[in-house]
């Protein structure tokens, strides 16, 4: 198990080798990526911000629970910070279980509990000029996050 | 006694500053303290917000001491 936070591109072809074992026999990665319409408004990028100290934290938490839940060691999961374009991956989740069932279910367990726990933000920028912190709960608990994933 | 409170993203931005040195009384709990921010910016920060102290979720009971680090939380919106 390994969570981080970068600053940096995510190489999601690095997080499936290191999830890679011969007791495996599903492995599942999930890819957030920055979307180009959020509420209908353009989007032509996203900052992402954390509290880097607590999200750090938050997130080894959530990925020590999915290994306890689901039952395998081979969960990792790094989510970037800083200014993202169109397109680029802002998290990435990549689990390997001997059984597919589990691995799928430990990869929607892991976004949903960081999209309700981790302490980051993003400030979606539009194509004409200005620019927002995103509230997922402005349109009420269960409304879907905008901009990634 | 003297608080350090972490502020992040809009309220921040509201706020015009990360963080703020607030005043209240020892001991006081997480909800004394929030009175005491509403009190200076009603405007920037709701009246119950998502809080940490020292980087771990808090409820509105919890005690405070002089040394806590406390976060106002904004909505996340990781992902």
């Amino acid at each position: 198990m390994r969570t981080a936070l970068i600053h940096e591109p995510i190489d999601a072809a690095a997080l499936l080798q290191e999830v890679s074992s011969h007791g495996s026999g599903a492995t599942t990665l999930f890819l957030g990526t920055v979307r180009e319409v959020n509420d209908g408004r353009d989007v032509s990028g996203i900052d992402y911000t954390s509290y880097e100290a607590m999200a750090v934290r938050e997130l080894a938490k959530i990925a020590t629970e999915a290994v306890e839940k689901f039952g395998t060691p081979h969960v990792v999961v790094e989510h970037r910070l800083g200014a993202l374009g169109l397109g680029d991956v802002s998290v990435a989740i990549a689990i390997s279980h001997a059984r597919r069932g589990p691995a799928l279910d430990a990869s929607r367990y892991v976004i949903e509990q960081l999209k309700q726990r981790v302490p980051i933000w993003k400030r979606e920028h539009y194509t004409d000029g200005t620019r927002e912190w995103v509230d997922p709960t402005r349109h009420g608990v269960a409304a879907p996050s905008g901009g990634a994933a | 006694m003297n608080v350090r409170v972490l502020l992040f993203a809009s309220y921040a931005d509201a706020l015009g500053t990360d963080s703020l040195q607030v005043d209240v009384p020892a001991p006081s709990r997480v909800r004394d303290l929030l009175a005491a921010i509403q009190e200076r910016a009603s405007h920037a920060v709701p009246p119950a917000p998502l809080v940490a102290v020292n980087s771990e979720y808090a409820d509105l009971d919890q005690v405070l001491g002089a040394d806590d680090e406390v976060a106002i939380i904004p909505p996340v919106a990781g992902g």
